[in-house]
């Protein structure tokens, strides 16, 4: 009876699906935070205490042309169009140059994001695979002692600096056990002789086929991959438990079971299925939790990212390289947060 | 021959922090190729008893009887796996809110066939066309469709209708119905009972009804149990309600509104203690009583 | 509403008083709830544990001229990087000689410092733009909230480090960084709670009484907002206490010789292949108290959460 309302009135009062008025409400919000995020970032551009004409002109120039430099730079003309010039430069690709590298930024930015996303991505990947189960397991058998694991892995993620934990980890592991490779991404014999090609150090020394590099970028990945698999572990498995409790309170379990239903049929097919709505935002979530985690993470490491990218740009004052990189994070941000929309969207038919 | 199902001093209880807490005490009943009515107030058990059954009780509600027998077959002798088979393929039970007893993210066909395909090991085209017949035979117009759709496309009606769909698809013996009305709209409530009503007849199958609502249950049912703060306090015929002579029974009776004899006040039901502390009426019949 | 708040009546003692299932004005009842959380609160062992550390930060931070053993500036350049328990150094030294000991003791200082100043201001922001989106509605709210949501779509560590770098590096700034970060969900709990209590029948009546849109926010609306804000700040204050570290630690936050752990942890990152215990220390530390505020966080949790009894 509901079916038949819901085709007869909507359908002639509006041309437009409804879904594709959906898509473009996100759009339109989408939209504003990135503006609005930009205009956060410009702002924090301009109130830096570092003098931008003075960075490129350097102390000993003239007045002269510390004046063209300044008119060149726009910096004469109202906040307003500045922000303007600011915002059209950017959707040009546009970050000006870097003062350490003395490249453009989206140059740097290329080239460092690559090492960033294999790390978070590995990083995701081990969290989910393990979090997931440890959560459900957890949730089924409340009170027991693999709950109790769970909450006690979860409580230490939440608690422990990963700075801390990553200098302690290699330690161990690099300095007194030997097991793995140290800072960096490769042992530096091995640096220059990986082709650039997805920028991916795993994947592009697979494509060529060498084995020994890849071992090598193994046992340099391993360590902060592991970090950060943890924590994405702790959070993820500490949702899914709490999902999964709420799930397994429901009517539709009770029907499942008198159906006679087994009870992995009855947590994985029914419990399950209605978790993995919210799971999908809760992984997008981690995973940009991660992106951001690896300020750090890459700072222990030497690992040549975004993180520590922005990070050393910061101490060495270079206000384009800090707002680029902050421009990147904030966007895959964004674009992480409609990822996770859209595909909740796909997932919950009662979104549709 | 026996009864289809009888229960000896079923007890249900569930520890608390002041003590255990007995939502169901030393119950007995059986039932024949009937319809049985529990009925009873929210927290006198009756929806306990109706879980007991199916030994569905979460932990940590402890469930005890001397024996709970299915055609003879002790069902808490049973391991959990043999248990499962016993579970909607024998013994099946609807539940009141389709909104909530219904799978949001999985279709309604496929939550149709799961039950069907487990008991019957049929094929997928086979599970399919057994489920739209199953669809037609609750009345539902457009079964192709409706196999199709998700839950929350449905009416409380509907949904409910699919629900008795669900549970009879594999052809259990006994229904345990757990106010399978009490979520509807009342216009839709008369027409969902008459289908399962029917389907129960035809297909010569013991059913518990659970509810609230006396008048329902002795329109409805052939036999009732009253069941007061755990126990049962009275049974007795449907037909035969109104010459009930436990004072918690009468009281139920007396504050129904009735047509033909209007009062200006319904009486307030007047509570006693003792009640809870009497031992629980047989509600066992035996098999040659029923005809 | 009566403004009579009796007391305890001489005869019944005040545990009966707290305890009681039927209590005779708003206060009493109010306590009484409290009292009861508390009781449940005393039987989680976890949480008392995570009390008891923190009561002990609070302790070791009051006293910590009488507790350190040495100044924790003093440099000792010939005993410098002796290991634990050696020449007097119960937890060993650093590279220029100071007690480690001492150092975080006084930067326990520090910690709470931070910490209570973020969890006093975060909160107060998220407050004023919550209750005003909520009650005003509009464009106001809409506003308002969209504004909330760009924050809330920025890397917080991120765009902490971007505002300390324009603001410069200091305890000040990281500080007004972390709270400039951590408002939003606070203003998105403001809000929900405000949408909830705008319409209820009280706050008409007080509105036919003649009482402007300030005087309802800030009489009646805030005091029902702050016990849902207190719950998220606890949960939060792990949080803050790491992402202060880490910016100690990049350098951004205090600054030498300051005592601040992450920094001291930062210090000993040269050293820590030889000298382990110089960044080990100040880690234990801050692992220790952000384990205190998760253990208290999650058994308030428990405590206060309406759907606990489903066990």
């Amino acid at each position: 009876m509901a079916i038949e309302n819901r085709s007869g009135n909507r359908r002639k009062r509006a041309s437009i699906p409804p879904w594709l008025r959906g898509i473009g409400s996100t759009l339109f919000t989408v939209l504003i935070t990135m503006v609005g995020l930009l205009f956060v970032t410009f702002i924090i551009g301009r109130v830096m205490p570092i003098d931008p004409v003075l960075a490129i002109v350097g102390e000993s120039a003239s007045r002269a042309t510390y004046d063209a430099a300044y008119q060149e730079l726009g910096l004469d003309k109202p906040l307003l169009v500045q922000f303007f010039i600011f915002l059209l430069d950017i959707a040009q690709g546009n970050f000006g140059e870097s003062l350490l590298t003395a490249r453009p930024v989206s140059q740097d930015l290329l080239r460092v994001f690559p090492a960033t996303f294999e790390l978070a991505t590995v990083g995701t990947f081990f969290g989910v695979l393990l979090g997931v189960p440890l959560g459900v397991l957890a949730a089924v058998k409340r009170g027991s002692w693999i709950d109790h694991i769970a909450r006690v892995v979860a409580l230490i993620g939440y608690s422990m600096p990963v700075f801390w934990i990553g200098l302690i980890g290699l330690l161990v592991f690099y300095g007194k056990l030997g097991w793995i490779g140290g800072p960096g991404r490769l042992d530096i014999f091995y640096v220059d002789m990986v082709p650039n090609i997805t920028g991916m150090i795993l994947v592009d020394s697979l494509l060529m086929g060498d084995m020994g590099i890849f071992r090598n970028a193994i046992s340099h990945i391993v360590l902060p991959a592991a970090l950060l698999a943890y924590y994405s572990l702790a959070y993820i498995s500490r949702m899914t438990r709490s999902f999964m409790l709420e799930q397994l309170d429901q009517e539709y379990i009770v029907t499942a079971q008198v159906k006679g239903l087994s009870a992995n049929a009855v947590i994985w097919r029914h419990a399950f299925g209605n978790v993995k709505v919210p799971l999908v935002t809760v992984i997008a979530l981690s995973y940009a939790a991660l992106l951001e985690g690896s300020v750090l993470t890459e700072t222990i490491f030497s690992w040549p990212g975004i993180g520590s990218y922005i990070t050393t740009a910061l101490l060495s004052a270079d206000m384009n390289a800090v707002l680029g990189g902050t421009v990147v994070v904030g966007l895959v941000f964004v674009c992480l947060n409609i990822f996770s929309d859209l595909l909740y969207k796909f997932f919950d038919p009662r979104a549709k | 021959m026996t009864n289809l199902l009888e229960v000896k001093n079923l007890t249900v209880k569930f520890p608390t922090r002041h003590g255990v807490f007995e939502a169901v005490r030393r119950i007995s009943f059986s039932l024949g190729r009937e319809r049985l009515g529990i009925v009873g107030e929210s927290g006198s058990g009756k929806s306990m008893t109706g879980r007991a059954i199916l030994r569905l009780i979460k932990s940590p509600g402890i469930l005890e009887a001397d024996y709970i027998t299915l055609e003879g077959k002790d069902l808490l002798t049973l391991s959990e796996k043999e248990m499962r088979r016993v579970r909607g393929h024998r013994i099946s039970m609807i539940m009141q809110d389709p909104k909530f007893s219904l799978n949001p993210v999985m279709r309604i066909g496929d939550q149709i066939c799961e039950g069907y395909r487990l008991h019957a090991r049929a094929s997928r085209a086979e599970a399919k066309k057994k489920t739209l017949s199953m669809l037609e035979t609750v009345l539902i117009r457009d079964p192709e469709r409706v196999f199709n759709a998700y839950p929350h496309e449905m009416s409380g009606g509907m949904g409910q209708r699919i629900m008795i769909a669900m549970m009879l698809i594999p052809d259990p013996q006994i229904l345990i119905a757990d106010e399978p009305t009490s979520a509807l709209d009342v216009t839709v409530q008369k027409e969902v009972l008459e289908i399962m009503d029917k389907l129960v007849r035809e297909r010569g199958m013991g059913l518990i009804f659970i509810s609230h609502d006396l008048n329902v249950v002795s329109a409805f049912c052939d036999r009732v149990l009253i069941m007061y703060s755990g126990r049962i306090v009275e049974t007795c015929r449907a037909d035969q309600l109104h010459e009930a002579t436990h004072p918690y029974t009468v009281g139920l009776l007396n504050s129904i509104p009735q047509l033909e004899h209007p009062v200006d006040h319904l009486e307030v039901l007047q509570r006693d203690d003792a009640w809870s502390k009497d031992p629980s009426v047989s509600g066992i019949v035996e098999t040659e009583e029923i005809a | 509403m009566s403004m009579s708040t009796e007391l305890p009546q001489k005869s019944s003692s005040l545990y009966e008083w707290l305890t009681t299932d039927t209590p005779t004005s708003r206060k009493q009842a109010r306590l009484s709830s409290w009292y009861r959380s508390w009781l449940e609160l005393r039987s989680n062992p976890m949480a008392m544990f995570g009390i008891a550390i923190l009561l002990a930060l609070v302790l070791i931070a009051w006293f910590a001229p009488l507790l350190a053993p040495q100044s924790p500036f003093t440099q000792d350049l010939a005993a410098r990087l002796t290991p634990p328990g050696e020449g007097g150094y119960i937890l060993g030294s650093d590279s220029l000689g100071r007690d480690i000991l001492s150092r975080l003791i006084y930067g326990s200082r520090i910690t709470l410092y931070i910490v209570s100043l973020v969890a006093l201001m975060a909160p107060i922001v998220g407050l004023f733009v919550g209750t005003a989106a909520g009650y005003l509605g509009g464009w106001i709210d809409v506003t308002l909230m969209r504004i909330t949501d760009i924050f809330l779509a920025f890397p917080k560590l991120i765009l902490a480090l971007a505002f300390v770098s324009a603001l410069g590096a200091g305890i000040e700034n990281a500080v007004l960084a972390i709270v400039l970060t951590s408002w939003p969900p606070y203003a998105r709990i403001a809000r929900a709670e405000t949408l909830t209590i705008r319409n209820a029948d009280f706050i008409h009546a007080i509105k036919l009484q003649g009482a402007g849109a300030l005087r309802i926010i800030t009489r009646h609306i805030w005091p029902l907002c702050i016990s849902s804000l207190v719950i998220r700040v606890t949960l939060d204050m792990a949080g803050i206490i790491l992402t202060a570290a880490g910016l100690g630690f990049l350098g951004l936050g205090a600054q030498p010789p300051s005592p601040e752990w992450g920094a001291m942890i930062s210090a000993g990152r040269k050293f820590i292949l030889d000298h382990w215990w110089v960044a080990t220390m100040p880690g234990l530390a801050i692992f220790i108290v952000s384990l205190a505020f998760n253990l208290l966080g999650d058994g308030l949790r428990d405590v206060l959460d309406p759907k606990k009894n489903s066990k």
